[in-house]
């Protein structure tokens, strides 16, 4: 029954909240507030699938701030842009995506070869990359003109943004690697019980090393679509995007500890924030409460599905 | 198969293998007796490579090998069922079967979902069992479980195209009368594969399950038995050995208790892991605990501590019903707890002496000084001074600190120990046992989970057997009327 809870829970607590808003307001059941809805979860689902990554390890990753503003401002310098003579189109994309995962083998080559806990190492990969996107954008914002990467967030087929395509297309990708890849199995099993791996004579580091380095290939991904939809990068391109994408893991039901979860609940934990933001703003509830209102929403959310798994003598730290 | 010469294995305080040589043959079934502390769990972990020996050989066909690992083991064919399980509890039954040698059910890192449920069935069916491979192995009983770490140890096969050697460290422990019988069937299936060394602390399953008999005892091998000859109370005679016993538990301080003053009265106990459970505690009483794993012995003394839920019945103490919600309540109330797991929850390494001693009272550390100092020279704990890191004593004198702990006010009327001599040598298991009968003389009651039958028959006034959560039984064991150890263990399981 626990274990149920903890699958369906937060599936159902979507389609509460779709019910609710959709009856107490009209605008949010239009086809327009789909698009809407998509288009504005789509970044977040990029991270968040970076960050489940990491916490089905039970690692924790805090570095999406950093990382995204220096792939933001290297995107938008290597694409047609205001400040670079580059036009690098697609490739630069690429390079970036590059980028943000080699940050994220640094990462997991500190976390692992240092034995460093990952929310320390992350955290100052994290500075790192803040570091390199202030050097990069040197008092001047870079302005895109590249109008095949600007398209990415204007250009629509079948009312829906190419962002919210890719955000899909990364979302499906995901989900298979999880599931029929040995670097995605191997990481819930790592969640699971590492020792046992190691027991086994699995080399663990190599894959919880390949598991950031993903990770910070879906931050690089992200950082893409934000400065298509800003049309100049910023070194704030990720700001507050760590704990978004965390706390729609957690909501969605991976665990912090590790081992349970993966890319569909996750999935539905973005949904869950983002019809959430969305419907707050439509119901009209005053800005200024909204985020309490949500904060709210997500502690709760949080206490119910560890509710079952409460031990007495349980240290939390 | 096997050949193990001279094996030696020393510990800080602890001879845990002193000189171990014995042989293991193709097809074989050998059984591996001996009390806690005789040496059997460090020779499986150096068969399997988590132990390394100090000195000594170990040979497989006719080779002599250095194992640095369960994976290197298995590399020589060595595989074991441990008695804690290793098995991925979200992965399925199929991946762990095949972990971290998947073979032809993963190609250039692709899960082949049908071939690996193939491979991990082919498995599954050299013991006949009727597991889904592609069970969640969480959802799985704890004898699914095990069938399927045994088919894990048989996949060794494939990749060393010889038999095996499959160890099992007490695996009927937590089984039920049905499932041992299965798991014996399984391990005569076994035999046509692989050799097998069987570990079980109940002495009738070792004799009707072994070929042969290894006997350890204080790190040592102190015979072989043939089953064909030998009975139950052969082995155990062998185990224990001749020394005399009684000095060793103190029975010359044994006070009897006081009877007509009830200290602690349990009625209807119930909680997760037991049910119904009532018993009384004398002033200066001891009760011992017996019961296997699972037995919910462990469970019920967690819950008269505080630590776990009690759903159901009343725990009165010296005549006043007492309310165990938490540790906090317990202390209250005057119980001690010394908890099995020492080094993760009886003391705090980093922190001295003086203030795991003073732990649980919230008094001033000056003023407690000289009560520190007073208890460490009562129980003659061997360290520099009260302000030392207890984590730099030998485990006897932490256990003693643990202990003092509960003393230090005077208040204490009921003491729980959980294992109280685990991983303790034979000098520092004696003192403690002497701090026990000082404590009943002063009035204080005990209820013990011992760490052997024999420790739980000498040192108590009574034991209650428990099994299944429930208490079946209640044994008289004042000195000079002990039971038979053989007769307990019936009772037991």
């Amino acid at each position: 029954m626990a274990e149920r809870i903890q699958t369906y829970g937060p599936a159902a607590a979507l389609l509460a909240l779709v019910a609710v808003f959709a009856v107490l307001s009209p605008q949010f059941r239009t086809l327009g507030n789909l698009q809407n809805l998509l288009d504005a979860g789509a970044v977040l689902a990029v991270v968040t699938i970076g960050a489940t990554y990491v916490l089905i390890l039970g690692c924790i990753d805090l570095s999406a701030a950093g990382v995204m503003g220096a792939c933001a401002l290297a995107v938008s310098l290597l694409v047609a842009n205001s400040r670079t003579a580059l036009d690098l189109g697609p490739l630069g994309v690429l390079l970036v995506v590059a980028l943000g995962a080699a940050f994220g083998c640094l990462s997991g080559v500190l976390s692992v070869g240092l034995k460093v806990p990952s929310f320390m190492t992350t955290l100052g990969v994290s500075a790192i990359g803040l570091g390199v996107a202030t050097v990069l954008f040197a008092g001047v914002q870079p302005t895109v003109s590249d109008p095949w990467l600007l398209q990415w967030a204007s250009g629509r087929w079948l009312g829906f943004t190419r962002l919210t395509y890719l955000a899909l297309a990364t979302v499906a990708l995901a989900w298979l690697v999880q599931r029929y890849t040995r670097l995605g199995r191997y990481a819930l099993a790592i969640g699971g019980g590492e020792d046992i791996l190691r027991l086994s004579g699995i080399r663990v580091g190599r894959y919880k090393v390949a598991a950031f380095t993903l990770a910070g290939a879906c931050y690089g991904l992200a950082a893409v679509m934000i400065t298509a939809q800003l049309g100049s990068g910023i070194v704030q391109a990720g700001a507050g995007l760590s704990f978004a994408a965390i706390t729609a893991a957690v909501v969605g039901g991976t665990q912090l500890a590790g081992g349970r979860g993966g890319v569909a609940h996750s999935m539905v934990g973005v949904l869950i924030l983002t019809v959430l933001a969305n419907g707050l703003v439509l119901i009209g509830v005053s800005p200024y409460a909204q985020r309490a209102v949500q904060g709210v929403i997500v502690v709760f959310a949080v206490g119910a599905t560890l509710w079952p798994l409460r031990h007495r003598l349980e240290v939390v730290k | 198969m096997i050949e193990v010469s001279g094996l030696r294995k020393a510990y800080p305080g602890v001879v845990a293998l002193d000189g171990v040589s014995l042989q293991i043959r193709p097809g074989e079934v050998v059984g591996l007796a001996g009390e806690n502390g005789a040496g059997k769990s460090t020779l499986l972990k150096a068969l399997v490579g988590l132990v390394r020996p100090d000195e000594g050989t170990i040979s497989v066909r006719g080779r002599q090998v250095r194992l640095r690992g369960v994976a290197e083991a298995a590399a020589h064919g060595i595989g074991m069922v441990f008695q804690e399980q290793s098995l991925v509890p979200n992965l399925t039954a199929a991946e762990n079967i095949l972990l971290g040698c998947e073979g032809s059910g993963v190609r250039l890192g692709v899960y082949r979902w049908r071939r690996l449920r193939e491979l991990a069935q082919a498995q599954l069916d050299k013991i006949g069992s009727r597991v889904d491979p592609m069970a969640r192995t969480e959802t799985l009983s704890f004898a699914e479980r095990q069938m399927v770490e045994i088919a894990k140890v048989l996949a060794i096969e494939e990749r060393t195209k010889e038999p095996p050697v499959v160890l099992l460290d007490e695996p009927t422990s937590v089984l039920e009368t049905e499932e041992i019988e299965t798991l014996f069937a399984q391990i005569e299936r076994l035999r046509k594969h692989a050799s097998v060394v069987f570990v079980s602390h109940r002495l009738d399953e070792v004799l009707q399950v072994c070929d042969r008999v290894y006997v350890l005892r204080g790190g040592q091998v102190a015979g072989e038995i043939d089953p064909a000859t030998a009975d139950a109370a052969d082995l155990h005679r062998m185990m224990i050995g001749t020394e005399a016993t009684g000095s060793h538990y103190h029975d010359d301080l044994h006070t009897p208790p006081e009877r007509e003053s009830v200290r602690l009265s349990v009625r209807g106990l119930c909680g997760d892991g037991f049910s119904d459970v009532s018993f009384d505690l004398a002033r200066g009483e001891v009760v011992a605990v017996a019961g296997v794993h699972g037995s919910g012995r462990e469970e019920l003394c967690r819950a008269l501590f505080g630590g776990r839920a009690i759903t159901a019945g009343q725990v009165e103490l010296d005549g006043e019903t007492v309310r165990l919600s938490s540790p906090r309540d317990a202390v209250r109330a005057g119980l001690g707890y010394v908890p099995s797991e020492r080094k993760v929850e009886g003391i705090v390494a980093a922190m001295s002496v003086a203030e795991n001693m003073a732990l649980p009272h919230t008094g001033a550390l000056a003023r407690e000084a000289q009560a520190v100092e007073e208890w460490i020279e009562r129980l003659r704990i061997k360290t520099p001074d009260r302000h030392t890191a207890i984590g730099t004593l030998s485990g006897g004198n932490q256990q003693k600190v643990v202990l003092a702990r509960w003393l230090l006010t005077g208040s204490l009327r009921v003491l729980l120990l959980d294992h109280p001599t685990r991983g303790l040598d034979v000098g520092a298991k004696s003192e403690v046992y002497r701090l026990i009968r000082d404590l009943s003389a002063s009035g204080v009651s005990v209820l013990m989970l011992a760490d052997s039958l024999e420790e739980c028959i000498a040192m108590s006034d009574r034991v209650l057997v428990m099994k299944e959560g429930r208490v079946t039984m209640t044994l008289h064991t004042p000195p000079g009327a002990k039971p038979d150890p053989v007769e307990l263990v019936k009772e037991m399981v």
